[in-house]
């Protein structure tokens, strides 16, 4: 039950909600459709809310509440034209209870779980809305909170415009909301629109839908090794995939191998042990993740009953009785001889090949084989916006195994386009534009385009960009079905990126005709080994590492004949980091003509090689006037839409038509264009999702789309490019300048610029040195370890508004940058390392400046409270847990053991059992020191105090060099950390490594 | 439940839930309908059902547990006399006359006096939803309901301020009996017709009907009201429509089928009446503000009588 209670006034109000914290549902009593009911965020929300209901409640009386988590979450969206007439285009109901943002649920539609009743109450709510936020034209979509057991209804949020879910209805329903919406825009009225899919019927119906939807969202955490994958109320997932079928087990499973991610049904590794699988479960299901899905069906696996993953997930038993459904039928597969009967029930229910194989020992291609025999094969079925009660025009078709095919292939010539799936990083729209440019380039032709995919957020899947549109997985499976079924003259798989490139080989061992470059010649460039051979006989270069060189690509197109180089990128960042990731310019700014010169040779070269018809991208990293090859996609790339809205050519159309058959001669693309403008394009990053995520960048792509500035200057191009990518072009304030030596002589006229434009500069004291030995002016600012205030505190005062700071390479960037939050992980270490027997814990961090220390009695858990680790603030700590063997039970023998030594603060921490402290102790007593503990590490400090001055890494060696015995300690000081262990010495043990950290670079050994 | 039984013979879907999920839920579909003695069926291409319904037209249909011989059972079919020229209406409207009250069937006796400032409506029930009456009662109406073979003089030896054609089932061209009744009390009184109703008053003020190739059936209709302009998505399961032409200059047409231009409501003098469900239940709300309209009519016509 939450928690609630009743106010009759504001202080009560106040007293009740800070018991139970934000944010909070206030209710009016005595009210009808919920006036003066809300839910509060915040205390100013609180504050107009609980006040208009108790204004609204006719005993003057609010019941203050727990917020609506856990509740059931539903979307209507909804249209509304100048006449005031308001339609509901489609319901969607979550997957996952209220608290996961709705970007980040799976969700379905229509709606499952609700009855005719709620239906209809939420439908008016939604009109009623629409009317009273004053949506005057255009979509909108309604969010609704259901109580699970009472049915109280609460809305929760509207978005007055069309959003992700419009377009998501539009694709599960068949609607065109965004182009209905533009129509209602210019004054038309729902009545006077025509459904393009019916032609008979007007917009002004409201969509019914015969299947069933399911959206899953699409994560890339494996990209942010330092995220914890967890979904709230802010989006982290960076794509999605949608399915059709007939019923939700077969919509869901084929949602499940659209994702690509290596599933092709249920399953999850389990532990074996079953305590073990017990917790995983637990903190799996009780934390929406993004694989919840997967650990839902383990746990039904598992024993768990409906009910308890019900008590624990909040997911409507409906959709885990569905689960349970396909996971009781896959171990009735398991046990069974198996049979057509099974195999057709099987794939009514939307099993893969795959995962039929895997149940019954036989490969996806017997499976297929024996279907094929039997003639259990899928039907197409029609998206047509009603259920069938009219004819459809536009052909929109799903996959099921049912009794009626309606798909009507055509007898004219057709090319089948595989497209991409769901955005990833590495693989976003750049590809779907490739294969939509693909579409009209057939159409251009007189060819019929046949589309196939998964993306509801791409213009590959609106039914009116190609002649045919097959929404479903992009899997072998699936793909062969529609191939078998519409016998394409020809499939492109070279525009989808590397979803259709997966299934190439696969096609064409299945006969399918692919057209353009051949998936062998890919597979020779692609393939390390094969391309290795390819540059040894075309004697070209391929560099040994590849950082601190500058890097190019070249974007052409080929039929086979005649090659043009459509562009050439050069890049602003450095090789080393992901060509995606990087901004580049085109044209070239900074490459000779004779540079030019062989990057189009050699770009020939390759072209002629590969034989290739189409695109090819290539990457060329250049050192001292020598050119390397470092990476070759004869293919569509992430390229293409760039460099053909840099130079005004088509090239995806082009390309296409190549493949066809025609050559660039006779399409009058022969030549390079040389655009007088200046085209940059930036990469734009999801760090704002991912607090956590180190911001540097590398071989690994992060970025999630691309912006494109144009202009007569690099300069303005690039301001724009800046601009369009969300960062403030700042045009005044101060500079911060830091940089390594052998950068100094560059940053000189970078500095004056800065000078000249009225910026302030501030450097450290050796770069500021360098500065004013030229003539600028620079305030020297304290480093962290120099004492305060240092750059840190400038920074977080807000006086610096840019930083210039550069290191040399990636592994020194990322040495120099200590963990922020080096108290929590250290506690996490301490957390895994604790056991029943311990009696102490402790942590000391330092922030560069300042030293703390927290150590307490008990358990790691119990000494480090969520409000202390807040207190130990700093990025360089060292924790311990102790349980004795020596010395007594007592908080002055906890450690780390801190002591303040002249200027220096030295923490230690240390494990194992020194033979001889006795006896060092006594001997250190005589000569006058005095012990605070009795604790052996105690003994090491004595012994290191007197050689401190010749250096702190020169007194532990020292005072290791006396002590005997098997150890191993952590020592801490302001601004180090250093190690030691005994010479016979174990390694440390890892227990993990925070990537953005510094690890452990020198251990000293005695 | 919209009435004391359920009328269908038979129940088909594409997957059968035997674990629904919601807090209004007292039994299973399942459960349901064997308590009544219904057949229900899973595992049918319902879109290839429905499409085939929607090139061939409605036709008959049979559902058998005993019988594999299918001329067997097309013979039955085939003798099966369909929904043309029968009357069905007097197989589910009520026997004998009763009173609404909080809800529900009351078993008071239908006083003979009406209330002073409670409008009375006699329901003709050839069939009725309840929420009809619910909406009626809802709307500050005294509620009585006569069976479909009332007639015109019973009718009015209610007093009634207003009377309702009520919904039903089959052909309204196999119903001359209730078409008379109506012509009686369209002339004393306020009338609202619905469905059935509505194809009754089409044949009382001269028109004729017409069976649909199909029908409408679903909750997602929408109609034109043609005095406002507006589009209101409508309830609606009828197979037989009031032919426009028929009615043309007899009445006003107040609504109009946006799919395909059918009649949907008339107006002339006191009498109103609708092809759709304004009771909805199930299906949108859009159009339940006709019986406040029908409501406030009748109280006018009330002040105006008097």
């Amino acid at each position: 039950m939450p928690k609630s209670g009743f106010a009759r006034n504001m202080s009560e109000v106040m007293k009740i909600a800070e018991a139970i914290g934000f944010p909070i549902i206030i209710r009016a009593s005595f009210t009808l459709g919920g006036t003066g009911s809300g839910v509060a965020y915040n205390r100013e929300e609180l504050l107009e809310i609980a006040k208009s209901g108790l204004d609204a409640s006719m005993i003057s009386e609010v019941m203050i509440e727990e917020s609506v988590l856990g509740w059931k979450e539903y979307e209507l969206e909804v249209m509304r034209d100048k006449a005031d007439n308001v339609v509901i285009i489609c319901s969607i109901e979550n997957f996952d209870a209220m608290g996961v943002h709705t970007g980040e649920s799976i969700t379905v539609a229509p709606a499952q779980t609700l009855t005719d009743r709620e239906y209809q109450i939420m439908r008016d709510a939604a009109i009623a809305i629409m009317r009273e936020i004053g949506v005057e034209t255009g979509g909108s979509n309604v969010q609704f909170a259901i109580h699970p057991q009472t049915g109280e209804m609460i809305v929760v949020e509207m978005n007055p415009r069309v959003s992700r879910s419009s377009a998501l209805a539009s694709k599960a329903t068949g609607f065109p909301i965004a182009k209905i919406a533009a129509k209602l825009a210019v004054g038309y009225t729902l009545d006077e629109i025509p459904n393009d899919i019916t032609r008979e019927t007007m917009a002004s119906f409201e969509p019914t839908i015969d299947y069933c939807v399911v959206k899953i969202p699409r994560w890339t955490f494996e990209k942010f090794p330092e995220t914890e994958d967890f979904l709230t109320t802010s989006m982290k997932s960076v794509g999605e995939t949608m399915a059709i079928g007939r019923t939700f087990k077969e919509s869901l499973q084929k949602a499940i191998r659209s994702l690509e991610i290596g599933r092709f049904g249920f399953g999850q590794e389990m532990p074996a042990d079953p305590q073990e699988r017990k917790s995983l479960l637990k903190s799996k299901l009780v934390k929406p993740n993004s694989l919840r899905l997967f650990y839902i069906g383990a746990a039904l696996q598992d024993g768990m009953t409906v009910d308890d993953v019900y008590d624990i997930t909040k997911v409507d038993p409906w959709f885990l009785h569905q689960i349970k459904d396909i996971l009781d039928a896959e171990e009735e597969l398991k046990r069974s001889e198996p049979s057509t009967e099974l195999l057709r029930a099987a794939k009514e229910m939307g099993f893969s090949d795959r995962s039929l194989g895997a149940l019954w020992n036989k490969t996806e291609q017997e499976i297929r084989d024996w279907r094929g025999k039997e003639k259990i094969l899928p039907v197409y079925k029609l998206v047509d916006t009603c259920a069938a009660e009219f004819e459809a025009y536009t052909p929109y078709y799903y996959s099921t195994y049912e009794t009626e095919n309606e798909s009507r292939p055509s007898s004219k010539k057709k090319v089948a386009i595989i497209g991409g799936g769901p955005n990833r990083i590495g693989q976003g729209i750049e590809f779907d534009y490739c294969c939509v440019h693909a579409s009209f380039a057939l159409r251009e032709e007189g060819v019929e385009s046949i589309m196939i995919n998964s993306n509801p957020e791409t213009v590959s899947t609106d039914y009116d960009t190609s002649d045919k549109l097959f929404f479903e997985p992009v899997t072998l499976e699936d793909v062969l079905h529609i191939i078998q079924t519409e016998k394409p003259d020809g499939v492109i798989v070279q525009f989808g990126g590397q979803t259709p490139l997966n299934l190439a080989r696969g096609l064409e061992a299945a006969g399918v005709p692919i057209i353009g470059t051949s998936p062998a010649a890919i597979d020779r460039a692609e393939n390390r080994d094969l391309f290795q051979e390819i540059v040894h006989k075309l004697n070209l270069n391929q560099p040994d590492n590849d950082t601190a060189m500058d890097v190019e690509q070249a974007l052409v197109i080929s039929d086979g004949q005649t090659t043009v180089v459509a562009g050439i990128m050069e890049h602003i960042e450095e090789a080393g980091i992901h060509s995606g990731d990087s901004a580049c310019i085109l044209p070239p700014l900074t490459l000779s003509q004779s540079v030019l010169d062989l990057i189009e040779e050699q770009t020939k070269m390759l072209a002629r090689e590969l034989n290739v018809i189409g695109l090819m991208n290539i990457q060329y990293a250049i050192k001292d006037g020598t050119l390397y090859v470092l990476e070759v996609n004869p293919r569509a790339s992430r390229t293409v839409p760039f460099v053909s809205k840099a130079i005004g050519v088509p090239l995806a159309k082009l390309a296409t038509k190549v493949m066809l058959g025609k050559s660039l001669q006779e399409l009058g693309f022969t030549k390079t264009i040389k655009p007088a403008h200046v085209s940059v394009k930036e990469a734009v990053f999801p760090f704002n999702r991912f607090p956590e995520v180190d911001i540097l960048l590398g071989p690994e792509m992060k970025s999630t789309g691309e912006v494109m500035g144009i202009d007569q200057s690099f300069g303005l191009a690039f301001a724009k490019s800046q601009m369009a990518a969300g960062f403030k072009v700042l045009t005044s304030g101060s500079v911060f300048i830091s940089v390594h030596d052998d950068h100094k002589d560059r940053i000189t006229d970078v500095a004056r610029t800065f000078e000249k434009l009225g910026f302030k500069i501030l450097a450290t004291a050796g770069t500021a040195g360098h500065l004013s030995s030229h003539g600028i002016e620079a305030t020297v600012v304290n480093k962290v370890s120099e004492g305060r205030p240092h750059i840190i505190d400038y920074i977080k005062n807000g006086d610096i508004q840019m930083v210039i700071n550069t290191s040399v390479g990636r592994k020194s960037s990322r040495d120099a940058y200590l963990h922020e939050d080096a108290a929590r992980v250290t506690f996490f270490g301490l957390f895994a390392l604790q056991h029943r027997g311990q009696e102490s814990a402790g942590i000391v961090v330092s922030d560069g400046c300042n030293v703390f220390e927290h150590k307490g009695m008990g358990l790691a858990s119990g000494v480090f409270k969520e409000s202390i680790l807040q207190k130990l603030t700093g990025s360089l700590a060292i924790g311990h847990v102790r349980y004795s063997t020596t010395g007594s039970s007592t908080i002055s023998n906890a450690q780390p053991f801190l002591v303040h030594v002249g200027e220096e603060y030295y923490a230690l921490g240390h494990n194992g059992n020194i033979v001889n402290a006795q006896s060092l102790r006594s001997e250190l007593e005589s000569r006058g020191s005095i012990f605070q503990s009795t604790m052996d590490s105690e003994v090491i400090i004595h012994l290191m105090a007197p050689h401190l001055k010749r250096g702190l890494e020169k007194a532990l060696s020292i005072a290791l060099q006396q002590v005997e015995g098997a150890y191993s300690m952590v020592m801490l000081t302001r601004d180090k950390i250093i190690a030691a262990r005994d010479p016979r010495g174990f390694r440390p043990l890892a227990l993990g490594r925070v990537k953005s950290s510094s690890s452990m670079r020198k251990v000293i050994k005695v | 439940m919209e009435s004391a039984g359920i009328h269908l013979e038979g129940f088909i879907v594409k997957e059968y839930q035997p674990n629904p999920s919601n807090w209004r839920m007292k039994k299973s579909l399942k459960a349901f309908l064997e308590e009544k003695g219904k057949i229900g069926l899973e595992g049918i291409d319902t879109r290839a059902l429905t499409r085939r319904l929607r090139l061939s037209g409605s036709m008959k249909g049979i559902i058998s547990t005993e019988s594999k011989n299918i001329d067997e059972l097309l013979e039955k079919v085939r003798a099966y006399p369909g929904l043309v020229g029968r009357d069905l209406v007097r197989e589910v409207s009520c026997q004998r006359p009763y009173l609404w009250k909080n809800g529900a069937p009351s078993p008071e006796k239908i006083p003979d006096k009406k209330q002073a400032l409670k409008p009375r409506v006699v329901v003709m029930d050839c069939g009725v939803k309840y929420n009809i009456l619910r909406l009626l009662e809802n709307n500050d109406c005294e509620v009585v309901i006569v069976p479909s073979f009332a007639t015109g003089d019973e009718i009015l030896s209610y007093q009634p301020d207003g009377v309702l054609l009520s919904n039903g089932p089959g052909d309204p061209a196999a119903l001359p009996y209730i078409v008379n009744t109506a012509k009686e009390v369209m002339s004393k009184t306020c009338v609202f017709g619905i469905c059935l109703g509505h194809q009754i008053i089409g044949q009382a003020i001269g028109g004729y009907t017409e069976k649909l190739k199909f029908g409408h059936h679903g909750i997602n209709q929408p109609v034109k009201n043609l005095e406002t302009g507006r589009v209101e998505i409508t309830s609606q399961n009828h197979g037989f429509v009031v032919v426009p032409e028929s009615v043309e200059s007899k009445a006003d047409k107040s609504y109009t089928n946006l799919n395909d231009a059918t009649s949907e409501g008339m107006k002339l003098g006191p009498t109103m009446s609708v092809q759709y469900h304004p009771e909805a239940a199930p299906g949108p709300h859009d159009t339940e503000y006709l019986f406040t309209q029908f409501v406030e009519f009748i109280k006018k016509e009330k002040v105006k009588t008097k």
